[in-house]
């Protein structure tokens, strides 16, 4: 890696590898930026949550700080009135359609949607928004892990965790609100070559996959 | 959907002669999966399957594909095929109704095929005869103004036409 390069977040001066993404960066430095989808290890991020945003001075829009490399001299800003805005409509579109069953999920108190609307003041039930609940099956075939479609966010970290540590069985299928983290086939976990290494229960951050008690 | 051993054969088969004419680059995989769906009708598991194993990509990524994409079917085409019109015009006169009363009758979901292959129920954009609406085309005709009780009535025609259907029927 070459010299580190100096940029400015929140009037906060950081040292960052260039190249890296402000969102690494911020978040290493103790700057918490929300996010779901972003992987550290990420070639091209999907960048699909829209929970990231950020101002960049000379830029004309807030971007996305997970496709956003850091460059010498940047001075970023976390929090504006058109961030915020953006976050919150993001956040409330997610928490329309996520089933929020707090007290007997799994992620209580470990959940990342509980921290983004604690760390942003946001509202866990979508005030301008109706609730859509997918009213999918829960499956509980597989021996360790079990699979709620009705509270995932569509971040992707469960594919990744599968393809990385597992047997490489889920996958994304359909689109729009039909869009779901799946099997082929859309078969059984249990029934879809899955090892149980629960990779993806350790890395689902709302407890759409969870380990079975 | 259940798939006979013949039909299984016959798209492995079928997926192997076409997967054999592309090299491996992943811009290949749409053209392979439409060649795939013009030779057979339909994307059956056992092809996505061969298909992932000559591109070296997850079968449940080929999953994805051909669900995310309208073209692709993943069952059968019925020996009857429903076209159901959701245009603006339709959709304004109920189409969704009309949608709901097909699949009540026929006890599939839209896409789907009968467990008896008879029909196959699919959504598609304007059929360009919007004063009709709602329309839906059976096979080649064209069925305008439609309404829940057509519904019934067509298929009990249809039944009445093909009186074997109901012995073959298993119990």
């Amino acid at each position: 890696m070459g010299d580190k390069v100096k940029i400015t977040i929140d009037g906060k001066e950081i040292a960052a590898v260039p190249g890296e993404k402000i969102l690494w960066a911020a978040l290493d430095n103790g700057i918490y930026i929300p996010h779901l989808c972003a992987g550290r290890d990420d070639h091209s991020p999907l960048a699909s949550c829209r929970l990231c945003f950020v101002e960049i001075e000379g830029y004309a829009h807030p971007v996305p700080s997970c496709t956003q490399e850091v460059s010498g001299g940047m001075v970023i800003t976390t929090r504006s009135e058109r961030v915020d805005r953006i976050i919150g409509t993001g956040f409330e579109l997610i928490m329309s359609n996520h089933r929020t069953d707090c007290r007997a999920c799994p992620r209580n108190h470990s959940c990342e949607l509980q921290k983004i609307a604690r760390e942003r003041k946001l509202k866990l039930k979508p005030a301008r928004l109706p609730r859509l609940d997918r009213d999918l099956p829960v499956d509980g075939s597989a021996a360790k892990i079990k699979y709620d479609p009705n509270k995932c966010v569509l971040c992707g970290h469960c594919i990744r965790a599968c393809r990385e540590k597992g047997a490489g069985v889920l996958g994304f299928a359909r689109r729009g609100f039909e869009r779901a983290v799946t099997t082929f086939n859309g078969s059984p976990l249990g029934e879809s070559g899955c090892n149980n290494c629960t990779a993806c229960a350790l890395a689902c951050p709302v407890g759409a996959l969870a380990l079975k008690e | 959907m259940i798939l006979t051993e013949e039909e299984k054969r016959e798209a492995v088969e079928k997926s192997r002669k076409i997967l054999s004419r592309h090299d491996s680059s992943k811009g290949s995989l749409i053209p392979v999966l439409q060649e795939v769906q013009s030779a057979l009708g339909y994307v059956p598991p056992d092809a996505m399957q061969e298909v992932a194993g000559h591109f070296n990509i997850p079968s449940v990524d080929v999953y994805g594909v051909v669900t995310f994409y309208n073209q692709f079917r993943l069952t059968p085409p019925g020996k009857n095929q429903v076209k159901l019109c959701m245009g603006t015009a339709c959709h304004m006169r109920g189409a969704g109704i009309i949608m709901e009363s097909w699949e009540r009758v026929l006890s599939i979901k839209v896409g789907e095929t009968t467990l008896d292959r008879e029909f196959s129920l699919e959504r598609v954009a304007c059929v360009g005869c919007c004063t009709l609406a709602p329309v839906a085309v059976v096979n080649e005709t064209v069925h305008g103004k439609m309404t829940p009780t057509k519904v019934d009535g067509m298929l009990f025609s249809h039944r009445l036409a093909n009186p074997q259907q109901k012995e073959d029927k298993p119990e």
